[in-house]
């Protein structure tokens, strides 16, 4: 068990390494652009484009330019952007990353609980109205789209019903920091979490219901059934516990996907400097720098979640262990 | 101890009713071993899923009567039959390498069961799983209980498996094809094993296979299944020596003789069983029996004794 997430830990390492590799070469040795160019920003004077030159290490061979961009990135931190006037990379990234953090933990709570108890309770009634109900609520909270359901929320919570009880208590958009006003930092988070979770609310809550009820056709479930065990325990330890795989393993893609950027139409809407949107301004204005470490930030946060996933493999499916 | 009076299931289905069972009676004494036979579909684990109250389909009718111990378990509430279930009368399936839950150790596998009808503490459940499976000879049965499924061969597999059907000393122990699904060699060792655990614990047997061979080592009685009827029983000896239905005699032809001249040919049953949806009157075995006449487009009666066939060469 040891070794083998051993194993994985340094496979992740590895894949790591591939993609920055990859990402670099995208970036510096496509050919035919000049890749000065392209991070000195639109309408650049000689100049400017000399001091890239310089600073990226464009005269000398390729792995000193991999070297050195990684070296401007990961150890000294003084990546610049050209674009925006000396605006330091690294650190802009990193202040957007708490946010997305916020918003994408605090979603992921939300739809993993509510997802298990729609899948479970689905599944517990299957066919009968309650089921029906719930799948048909599933699905229309898969249809709608993340920014609408957004703007909706705002329009209602923001202006419309602003001044009534119910959301009085909803603060103006924006992020506050979680060790300055936790308090805030909730309030201010709440109807994102929201819109963000109901997509994924709906989509685990159907895949949790067909992975049990599939699970409820295998022959240790009439065994269990044999054992004189109650329907209760033979849905939550036998069918469930053997459904988790397929969630788990969607949750990390999903997760890593929205860690890494994908949570970009609910940070515009509620107006969250995260990740999402900051790449998303970047590209706007071809902040070459920039695109490329929210590039390797995304891509490494769902290696990692992927790695994470594996791990859970390990402790929720035995017959992975050995393996 | 199980009575079992014209007992029918029939599945819904879109063409129409499927009776897989149709009018099956049978007795089981204490401490008896019945031997159920016939081929794929003739309806012998159904019925004793009927028995198991396993038949979860919303699409089965169960009619007719099964009654253990003097209670009625046609229809039991079902809380009531879980009580039983697994306590009194257990039950070992076919296939062991999908039996048992891929993620839990066999150990907790056999302890879920003894604490679902015991009052005892988790430690002490879990020392029965633990004797349990050095009753069914697994060697070092410490280490064993803390494997996983995919962890066991299918022969070490199929005795956990029978290791938690005795966990509760049921008095009745339905197997389903035990032995089917594993080699020769393990076969003669489980077959073994149930002996030894019969003479042990005292448990009636109902045991399912379509093997002649199987039957011929371990049964006090038998019935003979066909297309979702009984079509005759007897004591083994009998059903060995003085096959009385036409399909009885067709089994056991069926297998190689080991002694003498080897026929050219294994002597099969020509064509295959009847498709149970729609079935025509008359014997269902006449399409593919030698000795059919003309009276066989009526259906053959099973007598009431312990002794009968359904076939008309008998009755006639």
């Amino acid at each position: 068990m040891l070794l083998a997430l051993l194993q994985r830990l340094g496979q992740m390492v590895f894949v790591m390494f591939g993609i920055s590799m990859l990402v670099f070469l995208i970036f510096f040795a496509t050919p035919g652009a000049d890749p000065a160019a392209r991070i000195a920003g639109r309408n650049a004077t000689p100049e400017v484009l000399e001091a890239v030159r310089k600073s990226f290490g464009f005269d000398q061979p390729f792995y000193v330019q991999y070297l050195t961009m990684m070296k401007k990135i990961f150890i000294t931190g003084d990546l610049t952007s050209f674009v925006n006037r000396g605006w330091k990379v690294v650190p802009a990234v990193m202040d957007t990353v708490p946010v997305t953090l916020s918003l994408v933990m605090g979603a992921a709570v939300l739809w993993v609980v509510f997802s298990l108890i729609i899948g479970i309770v689905a599944a517990a009634t299957r066919g009968s109205w309650i089921d029906k109900t719930l799948m048909v609520l599933g699905l229309i909270g898969i249809s709608m789209p993340v920014y609408w359901l957004g703007e909706m929320l705002n329009l209602i919570t923001q202006s419309r019903y602003h001044d009534t009880w119910m959301f009085s208590w909803v603060p103006p958009l924006g992020y506050k920091n979680f060790s300055d006003d936790p308090k805030g930092w909730f309030l201010t988070l709440v109807i994102p979490w929201i819109t963000l979770s109901i997509l994924y609310i709906g989509l685990y809550g159907r895949v949790l219901r067909a992975a049990i009820v599939e699970s409820l056709q295998e022959d240790y479930i009439r065994t269990a059934r044999a054992k004189g065990l109650s329907e209760a325990r033979i849905l939550l330890r036998h069918a469930l516990r053997t459904s988790l795989v397929a969630f788990v393993t969607l949750f990390g893609l999903d997760f890593g996907a929205l860690v890494g950027g994908s949570a970009l139409l609910t940070e515009v809407v509620f107006g969250l400097q995260g990740v999402g949107k900051l790449t998303y301004d970047a590209l706007l204005n071809l902040d070459l720098p920039i695109i490329m470490t929210t590039v390797l930030y995304a891509s490494f946060f769902v290696v990692m979640a992927n790695a994470v996933v594996d791990i859970l493999y390990m402790l929720i499916d035995p017959r992975v262990r050995t393996a | 101890m199980l009575k079992v009076r014209d007992l029918s299931v029939s599945f819904r289905t879109e063409q129409g009713i499927v009776r897989a069972v149709d009018g099956v009676s049978f007795e089981v004494g204490e401490g008896e071993l019945l031997g159920v036979v016939g081929e794929s579909g003739s309806g012998k684990t159904v019925s004793l899923l009927a028995v198991m109250g396993l038949i979860t389909d919303p699409n089965a009718i169960i009619a007719g009567s099964i009654q253990y111990r003097g209670r009625e378990l046609v229809g039991l509430k079902s809380r009531a039959m879980r009580v039983l279930r697994g306590k009194e009368i257990a039950m070992i399936f076919q296939d062991p390498m999908t039996a048992l839950t891929p993620v839990y150790t066999v150990g907790w596998q056999i302890a879920e069961q003894v604490l679902a009808h015991q009052r005892i503490s988790k430690a002490a459940a879990w020392q029965r799983a633990i004797d349990l499976l050095a009753e069914v000879n697994i060697p070092k049965p410490e280490e064993a209980a803390h494997r996983y499924p995919h962890q066991l061969s299918g022969g070490m597999r199929q005795r956990v498996v029978i290791a938690m059907a005795l966990s509760c000393n049921p008095a009745l122990l339905v197997a389903d094809e035990p032995t089917t699904a594993l080699d020769v060699t393990v076969q003669a060792q489980i077959l073994d094993l149930l002996h030894k655990l019969r003479r042990n614990h005292g448990s009636a047997i109902v045991f399912i296979t379509h093997d002649m061979g199987v039957m011929a080592e371990i049964a006090d009685r038998m019935l003979v299944m066909y297309a979702g009827r009984v079509v005759e029983r007897g004591t083994k000896e009998e059903l060995f020596r003085v096959p009385m239905h036409p399909y009885t005699q067709a089994l056991l032809d069926s297998i190689p003789p080991l002694t003498g001249e080897k026929p050219r040919r294994l002597r099969a049953i020509p064509g295959t069983p009847p498709i149970l949806l729609n079935r025509p009157p008359g014997c269902a075995f006449a399409p593919r029996c030698a000795q059919r006449f003309e009276k066989c487009s009526a259906e053959p009666e099973l007598g009431n004794g312990e002794r009968a066939a359904a076939c008309f060469r008998v009755t006639a």
